[in-house]
């Protein structure tokens, strides 16, 4: 990171106060609100940093829906079998390294296409898991143990930050790892040169296959995590075919998020906080435009945040400020009977609005993808 | 998920072929295309449980197939042509958007019989079913709006089709009869069966004061979501059971295997006609499930006393006077709503807010 994501940090805070200031305009409780969201987001957040390691290293993994669902039920069966919904955790990360290891083996010693055996990972994670969670359908799982303490207490503030399930917390310090790993370390700088150019890599003596390999693990791991949270901790139960997309949704928070963890954070949030108002707005009846207004009102902070940072002028940028007044505008005078199948597309547009607009600048963008991303390798010589 | 659900029907459809050049005798071959995992325990798996007590009533007699998780789109229509391909004899499709295909695939299969469950497309050879699960609705509404204390009752909505806007209604009426303060706050999940969605949803409507939680989607998720909080909740299409005593209370089931055997009878004997059927508490095609000791014994009572009446015919769930949401009139004083009216039903009735999606 040679400078400081600015327009990231303004674009998180307008996102947090923006959603404070419409929750107790509405009469809706903010601190459930929050903590809904960050449930909502942690499964997502946690496969698509994994998918982020992955693709990082120059591997283009699409079995991300396999490899998340299977990690549910393995973490669910284990948990329910040993009473234990920490060695549930364990064992859906193994599991999910396990088939993100086949995926491997096939891709990176057999060659074969990266797409078609991603796409074969997620149809043979969904049949598989299906048939190992036949017994386990309608059964409940023990409780996840919680982050409960005095602070909790505290009004509020204690209740967003703490009391939260420990899937939460080791959600943000993978996030931290992988910040970390990938823009600090000299390991993480191996991986990112694999990614953009395996066969200079592969020419200064790196072990191609290995690093790639490891990360398949890992990025398999995370989805098991992420299917763990699921399963454990945000439905809690164990139905076939929980996971409803949730990987692909992953997969392309991480293209949005332009291979880049604060934003996949970001889009993360975004996604399980417009996924979670869109019900609340449901349930209170209030008219979904207001969604499109705060995705177009994050979009403004951005532009005129980076402009600013940019030294450019900022009078260009009032075009946003405009369609995010006029959409409130409409929001409070027309209350428009939108059909419902609207209203559940709205997570998908304002995540993907936002994100694309974001990384705007095709350029940076296309330069933002590991060059690598997708190829095979085939050691010669 | 299209290309997993393209898996698992041609997995499901070659269990099925193969079962049938095992076959002996030329049995009857019935074939059952859900719209859901059976696995759900609601909606699917109680058709199953239909399905299972055909195999088991006829023995050798008949052989079953099924297909789960089949999408209502164009997949529907290559599942049941599969079906009626491969030598079925009569067919369930068990799911109000499976309609159009079973109609068309059944033109051109005029000596295969077809049963599309909760449509109102009918043809020579296309009979139609379903519950009157709105009588459910009404009891389990009344024991809503007895026992609710903030007055606020949440609903899980799937689509907006009569069905469901007919249990909306029904519910919300039997509620307000007993508590003329109750609230409805309907959410519209857009899906039969999405357990991240559903537990979100029960969530959402816990979080802003529903104590009385309604689901009209298939799984079992928004119980488990909701475990152990001060709710109350009631099985969907099937008992549910495993969350008594609470937050499931009672629940409406949808009871099928008589249905089904019927109908495969009538096939064997030749005796099959194209029929509308629609059948509530008296025969016992809606059943209310057993009312756990969370519910009140004077409520428990009153609500077994309506179910009972409205087997007897003595109370319609819809009897006048009724209006629509608009405040224009719908039933006049005394007057009870005709089959047609209800099973077209796209309106909410007077007393409940919010825009109807249409």
């Amino acid at each position: 990171m040679r400078r400081p994501e600015l327009p990231l940090l303004a674009v998180t805070l307008t996102a947090v106060l923006a959603l404070i200031v419409f929750a107790i305009a509405n009469g809706l409780n903010p601190v459930l609100l929050t903590v809904s969201i960050m449930i909502a987001a942690t499964p997502l957040m946690l496969a698509a940093l994994g998918e982020l390691v992955v693709e990082k290293s120059g591997v283009l993994n699409l079995g991300v829906e396999g490899m998340m669902i299977i990690g549910a039920i393995a973490g669910f069966a284990v948990a329910v079998e040993t009473g234990s919904p920490m060695l549930g955790v364990v064992a859906a990360a193994l599991a999910g390294a396990a088939l993100a290891l086949v995926f491997g083996v096939l891709t990176q010693m057999l060659l074969s296409n990266q797409v078609a055996t991603g796409l074969a990972l997620t149809l043979f994670g969904l049949g598989l898991a299906a048939l190992i969670g036949q017994p386990y359908a309608g059964i409940k799982p023990p409780a996840f143990p919680r982050l409960d303490f005095f602070l909790s207490d505290i009004p509020v503030i204690g209740r967003v930050l703490f009391g939260h399930d420990l899937m939460l917390y080791l959600a943000f310090a993978l996030l931290a790892a992988v910040w970390l790993f990938l823009s600090r370390t000299r390991a993480g700088l191996i991986l990112r040169a694999v990614g953009e150019s395996h066969d200079a890599a592969h020419a200064l003596g790196y072990n191609v296959i290995g690093i790639r390999l490891a990360a398949i693990a890992f990025g398999g791991a995370c989805a098991g995590l992420g299917g763990a949270a699921l399963s454990l901790v945000r439905v809690p139960q164990w139905t076939e075919g929980m996971t409803a997309g949730a990987g692909w949704i992953a997969l392309a928070i991480v293209v949005f998020a332009t291979w880049k963890p604060g934003r996949v954070a970001l889009g993360a949030y975004l996604f399980g906080g417009v996924t979670i108002l869109q019900l609340n707005f449901q349930a209170a009846r209030i008219t979904p435009l207001w969604l499109l207004a705060l995705a177009l009102l994050l979009l403004a902070v951005n532009a005129s945040v980076r402009r600013w940072q940019q030294g450019r002028p900022v009078a260009p940028v009032l075009g946003w400020w405009a369609a995010t007044a006029a959409t409130a505008a409409l929001a409070v005078v027309w209350a428009p009977s939108i059909q419902s199948q609207y209203l559940s597309m709205t997570p998908y547009i304002c995540t993907i609005l936002v994100l694309v607009v974001m990384s705007g600048n095709r350029l940076r963008a296309s330069l933002a993808a590991p060059a690598s991303l997708g190829r095979v390798f085939h050691r010669t010589g | 998920m299209k290309r997993r659900n393209l898996l698992l029907t041609a997995a499901a459809l070659s269990v099925g072929l193969a079962a049938g050049a095992a076959a002996q005798d030329d049995p009857v071959k019935v074939g059952f295309v859900y719209v859901g995992p059976i696995g759900d325990f609601g909606w699917n798996y109680q058709h199953d449980l239909g399905r299972q007590a055909v195999e088991e009533y006829f023995g050798d007699k008949v052989e079953t197939t099924y297909v789960e998780d089949v999408p209502e789109g164009p997949d529907a229509e290559r599942v049941i042509r599969q079906l009626a391909q491969s030598g079925h004899d009569l067919i369930f499709t068990t799911s109000f958007g499976f309609m159009n295909p079973t109609i068309k695939v059944a033109k051109q299969f005029p000596d295969v019989k077809f049963e599309h469950a909760t449509g109102y497309q009918r043809a020579d050879n296309v009979s139609t079913y379903s519950g009157r699960f709105y009588e459910g609705r009404a009891v389990i509404g009344h024991i809503a709006g007895k026992m609710t204390e903030s007055n606020i009752i949440g609903y899980i909505a799937s689509f907006p089709i009569p069905e469901v806007v007919r249990g909306i209604n029904a519910a919300y009426l039997a509620a307000r009869d007993v508590n003329p303060d109750v609230q409805m706050k309907i959410i519209w999940v857009n899906s039969w069966f999405d357990p991240a969605k559903e537990a979100d949803a029960a969530n959402q409507l816990y979080d802003q004061g529903a104590d009385v939680i309604m689901q009209h989607t298939d799984s079992t998720s928004p119980m488990a979501a909701l475990e152990g909080k001060d709710v109350i909740m009631f099985g969907q299409a099937s008992d549910m059971a495993e969350f008594k005593p609470k937050p499931r209370v009672s629940s409406i089931i949808d009871n099928w295997a008589p249905y089904y055997i019927e109908r495969t009878q009538a096939v064997i004997d030749g005796t099959w006609e194209s029929v509308d059927t629609w059948h509530g508490i008296d025969k016992g095609m809606t059943e209310i499930g057993e009312m756990t000791e969370a519910i009140p014994e004077e409520v428990r009572e009153s609500a077994q006393a309506l179910a009972d009446a409205i087997a007897a015919g003595e109370v319609h769930p819809f009897t006048g006077p009724i209006n629509k949401q608009d405040g224009s009139p719908w039933l006049a004083e005394g007057e009870t709503a005709d089959d047609g009216t209800l099973l077209g039903m796209n309106f909410y009735v007077e007393g409940i807010e919010g825009q109807l999606p249409n």
